[in-house]
């Protein structure tokens, strides 16, 4: 039962989870969404947010799910991560993910969600003065990744593009 | 989205029905062979449920999606396990070695599958504006190969801002002639806009 332990943490579209070592992190199916991970590997700590959209002001209802958002949802990561025991001053982050999967004639603001994902997410990372590390991000693929808060490696697989690590 | 009884859920199962009706026929003349088509399933489901839906986030498909305007606004899709896309798509060119994930022949069969998901959505669109009265105007489809979750999730995009959960109208197709085992679905999924099932019930005299 060495291994007992270990163990792959799902985090499901619009959801966010944090993971200890040696267990890892993962979210499938990134389309135009974006998978942020923010981690303190010396305590090998990490958090994962799966994104959908950039800015809570477009909710029109009222109950939300601030994991949904990148301005809600970042901020909620980073106070997780600090009260699961993680330094602020030591997290860093890895992204991926803001695919645009159809490439349509009309360029209309859903059709560029994927890259205002991205900009949103790196602009709440910024203001917590938390550098990206790695980023894959942009491009028509779909994403599923995993990461690994004792190495600090982001895994990355997609259908057309094989496997990576960042 | 609150007051929508089963009731309501049994009505927009009417409109899977005719929708898929008139695609399947379509698509039996296409290709020349029986097509048949699955009671629809009308859920109302999160945001979780829906990328799960049709074999998985990670199972790889072939997706054409269209957005529709007029009276009623939504997004479509017409979903394709791979094999399935391929089979269909060989058929159609008349090339055995058709393969979507590889470079032969790609760009034929890319335009013969969306020629495939633009006539099958368009037939099930027009049946569905003939059997509402509504007036609808679907985009050109677009065309993608990848994982079902990351191609689902795009349409889901515009409904996530208003709701966390989204109302699915889920029409599945197969091949008659295929055994049960063999039996590969297409699906069509409708997904209304929140604020058109109003426009959608009226024209149906359900209030």
């Amino acid at each position: 039962m060495i291994i007992g332990s270990q163990s792959v943490v799902k985090v499901g579209i619009a959801q966010m989870d944090i993971v200890k070592a040696p267990s890892t992190i993962r979210t499938s199916g990134l389309g135009s969404c974006v998978g942020v991970v923010v981690y303190d590997q010396s305590k090998g700590i990490a958090g994962l947010i799966h994104i959908m959209l950039p800015d809570s002001k477009v909710a029109k209802s009222g109950t939300m799910n601030i994991a949904k958002f990148a301005d809600t949802g970042i901020p909620a990561l980073i106070e997780a991560l600090k009260k699961a025991g993680a330094s602020s001053y030591k997290l860093k982050a890895k992204i991926a993910g803001g695919a645009q999967m159809f490439q349509f004639t009309s360029s209309n603001d859903t059709m560029r969600i994927g890259p205002r994902n991205v900009e949103a997410v790196i602009e709440q990372l910024r203001k917590y003065m938390i550098p990206v590390l790695a980023q894959d991000t942009g491009g028509n693929s779909g994403r599923t990744i995993e990461f690994n808060p004792e190495t600090g490696l982001l895994n990355i697989r997609t259908v057309n593009q094989g496997v990576k690590d960042l | 989205m609150t007051n929508i009884t089963s009731f309501h859920l049994d009505v927009l199962k009417e409109i899977g029905n005719i929708g898929a009706a008139h695609a399947a026929t379509a698509l039996s003349g296409l290709l020349n062979t029986k097509i048949d088509m699955r009671v629809p399933a009308v859920e109302m489901v999160s945001f979780e449920e829906m990328v799960e839906r049709g074999g998985g986030v990670e199972q790889v498909v072939a997706g054409t999606y269209l957005q529709i305007d007029g009276d009623a606004e939504g997004g479509m899709f017409f979903i394709l396990p791979i094999e399935q896309a391929n089979r269909f798509i060989r058929r159609l060119i008349q090339d055995e070695r058709f393969d979507l994930q590889k470079q032969n022949n790609l760009e034929l069969g890319v335009s013969a599958m969306q020629e495939l998901g633009n006539i099958l959505s368009g037939s099930y669109l027009s049946a569905l504006s003939d059997f509402t009265g509504l007036k609808i105007y679907p985009t050109p489809p677009a065309l993608s190969v990848d994982m079902f979750g990351a191609i689902i999730s795009f349409g889901l995009i515009e409904l996530s801002q208003v709701s966390d959960h989204v109302i699915v109208i889920d029409t599945s197709i197969f091949e008659e002639t295929m055994t049960e085992a063999e039996q590969v679905n297409g699906h069509f999924f409708l997904l209304p806009n929140p604020e058109s099932f109003k426009a959608i019930f009226k024209a149906l005299g359900v209030s």
